[in-house]
């Protein structure tokens, strides 16, 4: 297996992600689609790294999943603050901003 | 057909089927025990690229802590019985011709450049040269880490205070 094969399958986890946050309404939704998409650039990072003998990669895999952690705590702790406050996680009902 | 092509593809289509699935299962409940799913996958391609201990990594925060968290989140703010879990997506065409456009936007430059096809032996005991690499080169970066963790910990605890 080459490199290509890694890069091509997670390009293919990366849109199915982008897809999910484009299309959901639910924020919670979304989030699950950030995190496919976060999930694939890590492939991308550990197959470059295992293709080039180069640790600079993993040390990079490492440091995005230890913060995607960290997002996702903070994230899910504002979809529930949200919640309290409005009694509704749905995207399209969240504009509370808009001009 | 060596053992790494027969897991590749295996991991490949699990992954694939399961992020599927995610991004359009109707239950929310659904699409997080999926998401599971594919985090163990990826797990598995990690360890097909050699990297064990990412694998162990990738199990224990993302397969074990990140999975819980969004149950809980899901627990919190929907009902588990009856119709508020069941969630509808939007714009479902748009959406798909961005997906793909991105993704023949990447194949289309994926087939103009030529990358490795063999894999280099690697110098010494991974994982060990990992540890070092953290302590060493990048301990800035690891040590900025933490603070990044207590500014979480903070954080949330902020979001959880009870209302007065």
């Amino acid at each position: 297996m080459g490199l290509h094969a890694y890069l091509l399958l997670a390009a293919a986890v990366f849109t199915t992600g982008l897809f999910g946050v484009l299309t959901r309404r639910n924020a919670v939704g979304i989030l699950l689609g950030v995190e496919l998409m976060l999930n694939a650039v890590n492939i991308n990072f550990v197959a470059f790294a295992r293709y080039n003998a180069e640790i600079a990669g993993l040390v990079f895999a490492l440091f995005t999943i230890a913060i995607t952690v960290a997002e996702v705590a903070i994230g899910l702790a504002i979809v529930i603050a949200i919640f309290r406050v409005r009694q509704t996680v749905d995207a399209d009902h969240l504009d509370l901003l808009k001009g | 057909m060596t053992l790494e092509t027969v897991g590749f593809w295996g991991l490949a289509v699990v992954l694939l089927a399961s992020s599927l699935a995610v991004v359009l299962a109707r239950n929310l409940f659904h699409s997080v025990l999926y998401l599971a799913m594919a985090l163990v996958a990826t797990g598995g391609v990690f360890l097909l690229l050699d990297a064990a201990f990412l694998f162990g990594v990738q199990l224990l925060l993302y397969a074990g802590g990140v999975v819980t968290i969004v149950v809980f989140a899901i627990m919190l703010t929907e009902q588990l019985v009856g119709e508020r879990i069941r969630q509808t997506s939007r714009r479902l065409a748009p959406g798909g011709v961005v997906a793909v456009g991105v993704f023949v936007g990447v194949l289309v430059s994926l087939g103009r450049v030529s990358l490795p096809t063999a894999r280099p032996p690697f110098p010494g005991n991974q994982t060990a040269a990992l540890g070092e690499a953290l302590v060493t080169r990048y301990v800035v970066a690891l040590e900025l880490l933490a603070i990044l963790f207590v500014a979480t910990l903070l954080g949330a605890l902020y979001f959880a205070r009870p209302d007065d």
